[in-house]
């Protein structure tokens, strides 16, 4: 096993997911088998390969730091599952 | 034929609502219609052909992957966390195609945050091929490969962060390019895997895709990873003949394990290409047998990280009533997301939590350096990489869903080009004996989209697989077999 039910467990709340019993009993066995799979890159030596992390090199992108305007109050909160006057409103923090 | 008036931009728009009144039902392309905004649009369009501003995508009903933003006009991902959102701007992309007088028909449906390969999202159900309804669209822009397929609307924008274009638009027999990354702003696209993600259409045919290619390439400086450099005319490129192009065919590419009638389809449509006088080779890309495994570590990684924007706090669903701050994150992400989101996120958070980091994502990043660096090597030998696209012809609805590993690896032949950056496209080339389309993938080097559209303009001129529909009744009053977008 390259996954335990726990550390499912563990990583699905670090992405703030809570799964049912039956949820891990389904997703437990098929992550491992993708982990198994992955395992697979294992056979390659990389020592001394950089690795890619964009396909197109591009550095310094760039631009003049100006004030241009932006989309306002109104369409900024139109989308709020919950509003009031000029915020967003969530559950009690503390 | 909107130039010359033989049927105006309205009458066009409103047989497209037609046609979707008669198909949809079974097609279950569109996850929002944009009627009301399509005929207006339609009406400018007329007065642009009366004045004279009309250029070739004015009064063109089109469909848009529902990943895009389009300002007004409600944006889910097929997701039930984004719902009911509403985008108060619009895509780049967008901009550009209302700029040209595009009419937007509305959103089509996709897996799951472009999350799949057969659009079969729970929230808004699967989309089915028009070639056959019991099968899949293929994914992630199954929506706009099958409304093109059947009719429902001209042509359409698509994603493609793994072969979301070019898988659908083979499956449904229609063509579509995914650009080389940076051609095609993405700003105002819904985020999946960054470092792969690029927009591009799928169309009836090689020369609808010069066309919008004209409309939505080029640099935008709001989008950070798009490219300052010039956009030539790429229908400029469809010129007839093939002498002096030269196709390479990976040996790994034409493995055992692939639908025999799909390599038999690949290999008569590169004979083809060896009639119209092009030259063909042998190369070899020895990392391919990596790329599945590189690229479920580092999509994963980038949508985990993305998609942590989804917090109920916003915009999109917000599970009601929670107890707290931090149950409404959970109630709101465990429900809102689907099963494959949910499994991706937990990936991509496994594969970067501390300790886990350089044993996953940093060495998958260094094999796609490897497998980049093979694309590098036989571009110095050919023009033009010739494969499948898809190991076997579309599958059946439901047939994929309980095995993710077994539906990752049918994206083996298209994953590459996003690890590398470079373009891909799909092309109709056959059909199997039980009658689904099949497509042939073309790749070439980093802003080589003019070779890609050349050689697959030659290729259907010569052979005519774009030209047949789906045996679905012909109700559109106008002559669909051809493109609409431009004068044969």
């Amino acid at each position: 096993m390259k996954i335990s039910r726990a550390e499912v467990e563990h990583v699905a709340k670090l992405a703030r997911l809570s799964l049912t019993e039956d949820q891990y009993a389904v997703f437990t066995p098929q992550i491992n088998n993708i982990l198994e799979y992955i395992e697979k890159l294992n056979e390659l030596d990389t020592a001394n390969v950089p690795p890619t992390s964009h396909a197109i090199p591009l550095s310094n992108a760039f631009r003049e730091d100006e004030v241009k305007p932006s989309i306002g109050l109104d369409l900024t909160l139109a989308n709020a599952p919950e509003k009031e006057g000029s915020t967003f409103v969530v559950p009690r923090v503390i | 034929m909107l130039k010359k008036r033989e049927i105006s931009a309205v009458e066009l728009t409103k047989s497209i609502y037609d046609r979707i009144d008669r198909v949809e039902n079974e097609i279950n392309a569109f996850v929002t219609m944009n009627k009301e905004e399509a005929l207006v649009a339609a009406e400018v369009a007329n007065q642009r052909y009366k004045d004279g501003t009309a250029g070739p995508l004015t009064g063109i009903p089109l469909g848009i992957k529902d990943v895009i933003c389009t300002k007004g006009l409600r944006t889910t991902c097929s997701s039930k966390i984004l719902g009911n959102y509403i985008p108060p701007y619009d895509a780049m992309v967008m901009t550009k195609l209302r700029e040209a007088g595009a009419v937007i028909v509305g959103k089509t449906n996709m897996d799951e945050f472009a999350m799949g390969s057969s659009t079969e999202p729970v929230w808004t159900g699967p989309t089915h091929n028009p070639w056959s309804l019991e099968h899949i669209s293929g994914g992630s822009s199954g929506g706009s490969a099958a409304a093109v397929a059947a009719d429902e609307c001209l042509g359409a924008l698509g994603s493609d962060t793994g072969g979301s274009i070019r898988q659908p638009a083979a499956h449904c027999g229609v063509a579509g390019l995914k650009p080389t990354y940076g051609r095609v702003s993405r700003y105002g696209l819904v985020a999946y895997g960054s470092s792969l993600d690029q927009i591009g259409p799928i169309t009836k045919d090689v020369t609808d895709l010069a066309i919008i290619m004209n409309s939505i390439s080029g640099y935008d400086p709001q989008d950070s990873t798009s490219v300052p450099r010039e956009v030539p005319d790429y229908t400029a490129a469809l010129t007839h003949g093939l002498k002096g192009i030269k196709i390479g065919l990976p040996k790994e590419y034409f493995i055992s394990g692939i639908d025999p009638e799909v390599v038999t389809a690949v290999k008569n449509g590169v004979t083809e290409l060896e009639k119209l006088g092009a030259e063909v080779l042998d190369v070899s890309l020895p990392h391919t047998e990596y790329v599945v495994a590189v690229y479920y570590v580092i999509a994963p990684a980038e949508a985990s990280s993305n998609l942590a924007r989804y917090d109920g706090v916003k915009y999109g669903f917000r599970e009601k009533s929670p107890a707290n701050l931090m149950d409404m994150y959970y109630q709101t992400r465990t429900n809102g997301f689907g099963p494959e989101v949910i499994r991706r996120i937990i990936m991509g958070t496994y594969v970067l939590s501390a300790g886990y980091y350089d044993a996953y994502y940093r060495k998958a990043s260094q094999v796609r350096t490897l497998i980049r660096q093979d694309f590098e090597e036989a571009f110095k030998v050919c023009d033009v990489l010739v494969t499948p696209v898809a190991p076997t012809p579309a599958f059946k609805i439901g047939q994929m869903t309980d095995d993710p590993l077994q539906m990752y690896l049918s994206d083996i032949f298209t994953l590459s080009a996003n690890m590398a950056g470079i373009p891909g496209m799909s092309v109709p080339c056959g059909f199997s004996s039980a009658g689904l389309p099949i497509g042939m993938q073309l790749m070439a080097g980093h802003f080589k989209e003019e070779t890609l559209l050349k050689v697959g303009f030659n290729f259907e001129s010569a052979t005519g697989f774009h030209k047949q529909k789906p045996t679905r009744e012909p109700s559109l009053r106008i002559p669909t077999k051809r493109s609409m977008l431009h004068e044969e």
